[in-house]
């Protein structure tokens, strides 16, 4: 189901030297056309659909359409994004309407603690940070 | 008018990009569930003089296989024994896997998932009544004693959506932003000059900009996932993008750790999972949680019948086991499909609605059940949404609701990698414990050599996909075994004192890493074609001469994985071209420059894959792969690692068959 992007709501990320799009795409695919200043999805049968491009553009621009191949016409599938939750939209071929709404975050953005200044106590044993009193395998063969 | 011929992509490749050199005492390769456990982990043990950066060829926020998220964390050990899970592993795995490692991984898992928890990670839990709460109901966590949703003995429900960007949040901030190189895509580890069998750094360049990156290094961690794109898929249109696997992985891990002399382990174990068909939407949680069967073509629920038991029977002790190892139960779906008994269903229908009977018979009111039905309506879907969005697209355009009808699942095209439930990948050193046996010879037989997780070659690390022999790691244990690799990191580089030093001059890296650049602009102008040129070949091209090789003759959906000593040794005559012709790779603009080198590292790891199916003459996994000239497991001859070692200075490989040691008791097998 490649992405493909609306050109009446695209603006390039307003020029910006790095758009969001082009960010996020784990496989290289979304570009920005500069004489255009609109993005587009440069190789389609490379996309995983993976949402990441939707889910972060500023705009709404990109949507997705189901792969030519398998997908009959007519279905979407689009997400909402806040920074605690997802809204899905589906739409079905026959006009039907379903609607999911999940939890998918319980900390602020940026608030993961990443134990900055926290030392580990010996280097020489196998515990990571916060463990003690590692286990050996009982039951031996 | 497609004239001139110039390039397709935005970013054009220039013949002469800036050399840019890195000196670090340690360099990640790779920015996935593994690296950020890395990342995150390592400065916990490293004091600032220590430097390090992380290479990414994506996005950390949205890289590697956790990118779209995922609906369940598949290791917690929870209330069970470590013992046991390592019991499960070796089953999935036809036996023939690495204890040390896995009850190591066993022992540090959970805390990852705790700290996933902390991090924002909504975990499912149950509350006092046994009900459900979503990961955003106020309920205790993991560390102080929640229960987790449990859908095997081993799985737990998440709202995964945002997984990744909550995992990888802490790594970067632990690191610094400053020493994440995102957009940074690696093509060579590279040796000590000074040092045999030492590693010395990297070279990459960036997908943004024409720069080629050189870096020293001492010690190296390389984490880049699995393989997918490696056999034909069975959507080769558009479709070709809805791989089960996610796409962007190529098999880096292998083929750089491989082309430095690194032991590879167990690479003729592939993955093929059974999965919806087309959209490649998870089964787990249809099996597991609502309890779904499969169903043939007649109607018939196949795999509990007397046939499908006395099939199992001749892969004792493997197929005794409550959970059919996944390859059998491969095994038996192919067997339905060669028969004609096709199309194979799962039966969401049936599921769902034995659910709602249920609370019909235990005598619940319309209304709750309406409301019940919600729920697990939203449940069911949350599954696909969360990860594998295109599954509920194709539900959506073909009007399917899985209540009023069943879903076709099929097994894909084959994949390879070390952490799902597949096994292959490099061979490592274990934990520097007694309870890790002690063998004799080279590494390639050994099971410990004094740094965890360290490679065969010195300075060398690597975890998660890269990791062979010890399948059943998931998200959560491969996030835990990069932070194994972090301290070892650490330590490794506390310990020796040299200075590494690369053979080649920078310019000379750059050279190579550029090639298909020079050749572009060299023969650009024979052609008016983008694509089609007597001097060069592209790297879409390419791509699909090596799917079409591997599926004709190396076992693909094309023979329904099947393949023999014969089909082998036509598929590697086709590689040595293939591997010649890669050197004719052409790139006009940097994305396919990425590509050139994308398919440069499957070519590699698919040659790997092949010469270990080519030794190994039994065949280990059906309903993986079979070899129609030696069609049985044979546990007697074969129940051995097969072990491939790379020879850099004489560009040799060598195969041999390696002692598998048992840690965890074998009476009784499970
Ligand atoms: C479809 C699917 C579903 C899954 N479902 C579940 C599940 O429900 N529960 C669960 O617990 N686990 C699940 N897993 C398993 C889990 O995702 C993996 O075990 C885990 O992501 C492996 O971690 P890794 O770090 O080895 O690789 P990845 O997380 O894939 O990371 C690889 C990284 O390497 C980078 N990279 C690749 N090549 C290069 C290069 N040459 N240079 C620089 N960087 C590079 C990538 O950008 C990425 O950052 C699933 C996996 C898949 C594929
Ligand atoms: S993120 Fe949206 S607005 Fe920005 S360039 Fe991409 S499509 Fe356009
Ligand atoms: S859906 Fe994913 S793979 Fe496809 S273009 Fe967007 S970010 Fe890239």
């Amino acid at each position: 189901m490649p992405s493909y992007v609306d050109p009446s709501k695209c603006d390039g990320c307003k020029g910006g030297d790095k758009t969001a799009c082009m960010y996020i795409c784990p496989n290289d695919l979304m570009v920005l056309n500069v004489e255009e200043m609109r993005a587009y999805n440069q190789e389609p049968d490379a996309c995983w659909e993976c949402y990441s491009c939707v889910k972060i553009c500023p705009q709404g621009a990109i949507m997705v359409r189901g792969y030519d191949d398998f997908v009959p016409m007519g279905g979407q599938v689009h997400p909402m994004r806040s920074s605690d939750s997802i809204m899905w939209t589906v739409k079905f071929r026959n006009g039907n309407v379903k609607r999911f709404k999940f939890p998918i975050r319980t900390t602020a953005e940026g608030a993961a603690n990443e134990y900055a200044g926290e030392k580990g106590a010996n280097l020489d044993d196998e515990c990571l940070l916060l463990e003690s009193d590692l286990p050996s395998p009982t039951k031996l063969a | 008018m497609a004239l001139p011929n110039k390039p397709r992509g935005e970013i054009a490749a220039v013949v002469d990009p800036e050399v840019v050199e890195h000196s670090c005492d340690v360099l990640i390769v790779g920015g996935g569930m593994a690296a950020c456990g890395t990342a995150f982990e390592i400065k916990k043990w490293a004091d600032d003089s220590l430097k390090i950066i992380l290479c990414d060829k994506a996005a950390m926020e949205r890289s590697g296989a956790v990118a779209q998220g995922l609906s369940a964390i598949n290791t917690y050990i929870g209330e069970n024994a470590i013992e046991d899970y390592v019991k499960m592993v070796r089953n999935d795995l036809m036996g023939v896997v690495r204890e040390d490692l896995i009850y190591d991984l066993g022992r540090h898992v959970d805390e990852s998932v705790k700290l996933f928890e902390e991090w924002g990670l909504p975990v499912w839990k149950k509350d006092a009544d046994g009900n459900t709460l979503d990961g955003a109901k106020p309920a205790p966590t993991l560390r102080e004693g929640g229960a987790p949703v449990r859908t095997g003995k081993w799985q737990i429900m998440i709202n995964g959506e945002s997984y990744k960007c909550i995992v990888a949040e802490p790594a970067k901030k632990a690191l610094g932003e400053e020493n994440c190189m995102e957009r940074t895509f690696i093509v060579k580890m590279l040796l000590d000059k000074n040092l045999d069998n030492t590693i010395a750094g990297a070279v990459g360049f960036s997908t943004r900009e024409n720069k080629v990156h050189v870096f020293t290094c001492k010690a190296a961690l390389v984490a880049c996932g699995g393989a997918v794109n490696i056999f034909r898929p069975r959507s080769t249109g558009e479709g070709k993008g809805r791989a089960w696997y996610p796409v962007w992985n190529a098999g880096s891990t292998y083929t750089m750790c491989a082309q430095v002399g690194a032991t590879l382990t167990m690479m003729e174990n592939r993955f093929t999972p059974a999965r919806f068909k087309d959209g490649y939407g998870p089964v787990g949680a249809w099996f597991l949680l609502f309890k779904a069967k499969v169903q043939n073509g007649l109607g018939e629920f196949y795999a509990g019948s007397d046939a499908a038991k006395e099939e199992l029977q001749k892969f004792m002790p493997y197929g005794a086991s409550a959970v059919t190892p996944t390859c059998l139960r491969n095994h038996l779906m192919v067997n339905e499909f060669k028969e004609g008994r096709g199309p194979i269903y799962m039966a969401t229908d049936v599921a769902l609605n034995a659910f709602l009977e249920e609370k019909r018979a235990a005598g619940m009111n319309e209304k709750d059940i309406k409301k019940y039905w919600k729920h697990l309506e939203s449940e069911a879907w949350e599954d696909f949404l969360d990860m594998s969005v295109g599954q509920a697209g194709l539900w959506a355009g073909a009007n399917i609701e899985p209540e009023k009808t069943g879903s076709e699942i099929m097994p894909t095209e084959p994949y390879m990698l070390g952490s799902h439930s597949g096994c292959c990948g490099i061979w490592t050193s274990g934990p520097d414990e007694d309870w890790v046996p002690t063998v004799d010879g080279t590494r390639a037989h050994q099971y410990k050599w004094g740094y965890n997780r360290m490679t065969t070659v010195d300075g060398l690390f690597t975890a998660g996909d890269g990791v062979g022999a010890s399948g059943h790691k998931f998200s959560s244990g491969s996030h835990a075994e990069g932070r194994i690799v972090a301290k070892q990191l650490v330590k490794y580089c506390r310990d020796k004192s040299h200075t590494p030093e690369i053979a080649q001059s920078a310019q000379e890296l750059a050279d190579e890493i550029y090639a298909p650049v020079k050749l572009y602009h060299e023969h650009v102008g024979a052609t008016t074609h983008a694509d089609v040129n007597p001097n060069y070949v592209k790297p879409s091209g390419l791509m699909m001469r090596l799917m079409k090789a591997t599926d004709e003759y190396g076992g693909g959906v094309a023979t329904y994985y099947m393949t023999s000593g014969k089909l082998l040794g036509i598929c590697m005559d086709l590689l040595e071209l293939m591997r010649e012709d890669s050197e004719k790779m052409a790139a006009g603009d940097l994305h396919e420059l990425l590509r050139c080198w994308e398919n440069y590292h499957r070519i590699w790891c698919v040659e790997a894959h092949i010469r270990h199916i080519q030794f190994r003459e039994e065949s280990r996994y059906p309903g993986f792969y079979y070899r129609s000239d030696f069609p049985k497991v044979d546990d007697e001859n074969w129940k051995c690692f097969v072990n491939s070692t790379y020879d850099p200075k004489a560009g040799e490989w060598k195969c041999e068959k390696v002692d598998c040691v048992n840690i965890i008791e074998t009476d009784p097998w499970l």
